[in-house]
């Protein structure tokens, strides 16, 4: 919980990690590449105050990461969205047993997802059964860049990807975070297109697809098509950190976001431990979008409130304080938001 | 401009840069000498050698052998050169993409079961991106340039109302990419086959080319920020986009509380 000017914010960090990069779990290269690329993220996003060493960086452990959350961090509940690479990690680059572990000892607090990858075929959705009931999921992280042998990503259009959702829809997984990265098979197209989601929402429109960083670096093309499916929702992880370097540039995100898909299918994350919650949550809650900015309407407490907590808690049926719960707003289902305020001439 | 005695510019170090202004990250729609992804250039006799850089280790492969394979023939094509190395550094994909470049295999040859066809859909995609954004750049210049133009009269706006500016050039030069001609007459606002919008389409248009518009230009800044993470210095070797919209970089940028304010100087 943030209070802050006598608001209270329910804080919902619906996209953490718990990974080990440590050189003795590296497997090639690539493993370095890959951490190093998070680093190079997280130092180059973050304010001084709030930069870890890259040794620190390399492995959190529970206890740091409790700490950072729920002492430090205003964080009421957070979600594990872990990311496997197993081609890059002798043990995978998220922890599934630490972090599942945690979150077992803590379910008022944690939220443990996993992965899959329909590259597994019928092993894999074996798999997919057994992690449901171990883990009791409720969602999946899926990282579509993944690489798997020969392959170095895959599409949810994918025939074995469609069956896997099939499945998710039976073991009651109704959350399914899409993380895009840079590689796809085959290499030829855009790997970060977010063409293939738009089509399983409207094959599953059951289930919930949270695409991660907002679509960045495709931004336009998830607004575009989550405007148009109803159970298209944003996650915030990555975007957040622009609020310090790039305030205008965050700004944008927002306006654009609350422009197209509105404020009940944003969701709050840091990205944890690519970033701390601390100082996001504080700047988030102070952030406003710039007056001279008037394509955009201002960002309203309520709006915070939803977007900081309350609709990834709604989606995870994760118990919030009766005071401070809101209603839906009274929008549109599809289609832009407000669409009077695309006031272009005083752009 | 130094000549020699066959009337070609020599092959300079500088040369085989301007040579490689015309190489586009096509993600990000600028060149990739202004994004200081030129790490270095060594003209020996008729032999070039380029390194390339880029801001992460995990930057697209299929964009990167985009970049690296563009300036392999854009140095190949300068008078005087007899051999052309160059290597894409410290990506996950280099010896894959630098064995490919080594011996012309072309895109599939490079990728081979990785790769089922060529890129010219993909750099099509981000021609046609470009054009969008390079649109939007122009009418909503017009639009804060010019308070009675309504927003419901954007879709009739053409060629010849433009300004003669950067902005403007940037268009063209977009359009013709995509195939558009520039006729004078031409209308401004219009899909990537010149199709324009129903009146009451325009506003969404606008407002939809806007998203892409700020997508393409925050992760410029983005790319160029981690570039400077990952290479200290290879901000020397940045430079702003030429048609950068409205906001200075500076102002859309600047990190509100990193850098200190300079002190007032204490009377001791």
């Amino acid at each position: 919980m943030y209070t802050k000017n006598g608001e209270s914010y329910f804080i919902v960090d619906a996209h953490i990690a718990l990974w080990d990069a440590r050189p003795e779990n590296q497997r090639n290269i690539h493993g370095k590449q890959f951490i190093d690329c998070f680093y190079d993220y997280h130092a180059n996003l973050s304010p001084e105050s709030e930069k870890w060493t890259y040794e620190e960086y390399l492995y959190q452990g529970g206890t740091r990461l409790m700490k950072d959350l729920f002492e430090d961090g205003y964080v009421d509940h957070a979600i594990f969205q872990p990311a496997y690479l197993g081609e890059f990690y002798h043990r995978g680059f998220g922890q599934t047993e630490e972090a599942s572990a945690l979150a077992a000892a803590h379910p008022d607090k944690l939220t443990y997802n996993h992965c899959f990858d329909p590259r597994n075929g019928e092993q894999g959705l074996e798999q997919l059964h057994a992690d449901a009931e171990r883990f009791n999921l409720k969602g999946v992280k899926l990282y579509t860049a993944e690489w798997h042998g020969d392959s170095r990503g895959y599409k949810l259009t994918d025939p074995w990807a469609m069956r896997y959702l099939e499945a998710c829809r039976d073991l009651g997984i109704r959350n399914i975070h899409i993380h895009k990265g840079p590689t796809i098979r085959p290499l030829d197209r855009d790997a970060f297109d977010v063409a293939d989601i738009d089509h399983v929402a409207t094959d599953f429109t059951d289930l919930n697809f949270v695409v991660e960083h907002c679509g960045l670096p495709r931004l336009e093309d998830f607004c575009w098509i989550a405007t148009q499916e109803p159970n298209v929702h944003g996650g915030l992880a990555v975007a957040m950190p622009f609020i310090h370097t790039r305030p205008r540039y965050f700004a944008q995100i927002m306006g654009e976001l609350l422009y197209w898909i509105g404020e009940d299918r944003i969701q709050f994350a840091s990205d944890y431990a690519l970033w701390t919650p601390r100082w996001l949550v504080e700047a988030f809650v102070d952030f406003q979008i710039p007056e001279d900015m008037t394509e955009y309407g201002p960002i309203t407490t309520d709006q915070k409130k939803k977007i900081l907590g309350l609709n990834a808690a709604k989606m995870y049926d994760i118990a919030v304080p009766a005071h401070l719960q809101l209603p839906n707003a009274d929008e549109t289902a599809t289609g832009p938001r407000e669409p009077e305020r695309a006031d272009l001439a005083h752009v | 401009m130094t000549a020699t005695a066959l009337g070609a510019p020599a092959l300079t170090e500088d040369a085989v840069r301007r040579a490689l202004d015309v190489v586009i990250d096509p993600e990000l729609d600028e060149p990739i000498t202004d994004l200081g992804f030129v790490r270095s250039v060594r003209v020996d006799d008729g032999l070039v050698e380029v390194h390339l850089r880029l801001p992460t280790s995990f930057c697209a492969p299929n964009f990167a052998y985009l970049m690296a394979s563009d300036a392999k023939d854009a140095i190949t094509a300068l008078a005087g050169v007899t051999h052309v190395v160059v290597e894409l550094d410290d990506h996950h994909d280099s010896e894959i993409i630098n064995r490919g470049l080594a011996a012309d295999a072309g895109y599939v040859g490079t990728f081979r079961h990785e790769a089922d066809q060529d890129l010219d859909e993909l750099r099509a995609t981000f021609q046609r991106k470009a054009h969008t954004a390079a649109m939007e750049r122009v009418l909503t210049a017009l639009l804060r340039a010019r308070p009675d133009l309504p927003e419901s009269e954007v879709g009739t706006v053409v060629l010849a109302d433009l300004p003669d500016d950067e902005h403007t050039a940037s268009l063209l030069r977009r359009r013709t990419a995509i195939g558009l001609g520039n006729h004078p007459q031409a209308p401004v606002l219009v899909d990537a086959h010149g199709v324009t919008y129903p009146p009451d389409q325009v506003p969404m248009a606008l407002r939809r080319a806007r998203s892409t518009r700020i997508s393409i230009d925050g992760n410029a800044h983005f790319c160029r920020g981690l570039l400077q993470t990952r290479y200290p210095g290879s901000e020397q070797d940045q430079a702003p986009r030429a048609d950068a919209a409205f906001f200075s970089p500076e102002s859309l940028f600047t990190p509100p509380s990193d850098t200190p304010a300079p002190h007032t100087q204490e009377i001791a």
